[in-house]
């Protein structure tokens, strides 16, 4: 089971596909999704594991991240960032 | 197989929102600077300085001409457009007629290091309480990516394709080292937005900046060391790791000066914000 503290929303339709994100989540669980928006960037995807650390945010050129944090911490079955 | 959460919405779990996409002082998340351009990054720890401060109905930001001039048309706070590397003097005008008001600059390596070196000199050495905001990559951004006073030996610009090389091209400017001595300087540091860490004690060091100006302790600077994946032709996610080694080797992090006490070497400022 992998528990998420909280989690992101992220703007996509605005997302460079800069990819300075991905490096700067501790948990690792932001990854390049492979989709690509109307710009024709290639956006994020989130995994399980979040903690609302705001990293994420903190280093994002395009304000593409709003943070949140769970009252009670989430869980789920899968293998969140270690697959 | 991995989860992959659902990130178009806010969560339906019940959470608490700890952090919004932009600053309050922003009107807009929309603008046309480069995928992975490090200077809406310094623009997020500046606007938000000033709302910690609650000076958000008593600032004036002042602006030099580079990328980030294009960052004035998404910020909510009153401006001057300066002309190229004059924003120290217009600052100093500024305060002198509205001394409560917070004044700052917000300029670039090519703005301040080379279109107006005499004019930031001068201002700090009067003392002026003004604080200069000084957003270095390193290269004229706006007009291509050439060399600045402050591009490091071995970097790359459009006029410096082999890196620049100090018996050619001269050797740079270290913008803090230069200002920091100077009698009238209060406060002088130099951050970074290459990681969160980076822009986390970035925004403690302009609120230290203002706060030096508040308490009209003199001239504040703080130099933000920005990446440029364009002007340096590099892929963007190499940037922070290109300024953090590159440009952060010479141009080094932390706090060179404070209340007026020059410090022995750069300190970082400590967590308490
Ligand atoms: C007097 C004058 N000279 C030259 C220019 C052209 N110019 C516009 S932006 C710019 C470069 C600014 O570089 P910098 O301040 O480092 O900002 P960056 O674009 O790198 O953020 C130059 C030279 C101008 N606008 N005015
Ligand atoms: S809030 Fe922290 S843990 Fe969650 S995605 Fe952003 S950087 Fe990763
Ligand atoms: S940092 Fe922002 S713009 Fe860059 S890839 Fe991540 S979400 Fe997109
Ligand atoms: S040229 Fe450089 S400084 Fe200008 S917007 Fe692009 S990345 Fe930013
Ligand atoms: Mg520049």
């Amino acid at each position: 089971m992998i528990e998420s503290r909280g989690t992101v929303v992220i703007a996509a339709e605005r997302c460079k596909g800069c990819e300075l994100c991905i490096p700067a989540c501790p948990p690792k669980v932001l990854r390049m999704s492979g989709e690509r928006n109307a710009i024709g960037a290639e956006v994020p995807e989130l995994l399980a594991g979040c903690t609302g650390c705001g990293a994420c945010l903190l280093v994002c050129p395009d304000f593409c991240f709003e943070i949140y944090r769970f009252e009670t911490p989430q869980t789920h079955p899968g293998a969140g960032a270690a697959s | 197989m991995s989860d992959i959460i659902r990130t178009d919405r806010p969560p339906e779990a019940a959470a608490r929102k700890t952090g919004e996409f932009m600053p309050t002082l922003q009107l807009s998340t929309d603008h046309d600077l480069c995928p992975g351009c490090g200077e809406p990054l310094a623009l997020r720890t500046v606007l938000e300085s000033i709302v910690d401060l609650g000076m958000s109905q008593q600032c004036v930001g002042v602006i030099g001409i580079g990328c980030y001039t294009a960052l004035t048309s998404i910020m909510d706070v009153d401006l001057i457009q300066a002309l190229h590397g004059r924003a120290p003097s217009v600052a100093t005008g500024s305060k002198r007629m509205r001394p409560e008001t917070l004044i700052f600059t917000l300029q670039g390596d090519g703005d301040m290091a080379n279109e107006g070196l005499q004019e930031v000199i001068h201002t700090a050495a009067r003392g002026e309480s003004v604080t200069c905001i000084l957003l270095n990559n390193g290269v004229f951004g706006e007009t291509g990516g050439h060399m600045t006073a402050t591009t490091v030996i071995g970097q790359r610009t459009k006029n410096s394709l082999d890196g620049r090389d100090a018996a050619y091209h001269g050797h740079p400017i270290d913008m803090i080292g230069l200002l920091a001595p100077l009698g009238g300087t209060a406060y002088a540091a130099r951050g970074s937005v290459h990681d969160a860490a980076g822009v986390a004690k970035t925004r403690r060091m302009v609120r230290r900046a203002f706060e030096a100006q508040l308490r009209g302790d003199g001239f504040s600077i703080v130099e933000i060391l920005t990446m440029c994946p364009t002007g340096w032709f590099i892929p963007t996610e190499e940037g922070p790791d290109y300024l953090d080694t590159v440009m952060g080797e010479i141009h080094v992090t932390g706090e060179w000066k404070r209340d007026g006490q020059l410090l022995q070497q750069a300190a970082d400022p400590p967590e308490a914000d």
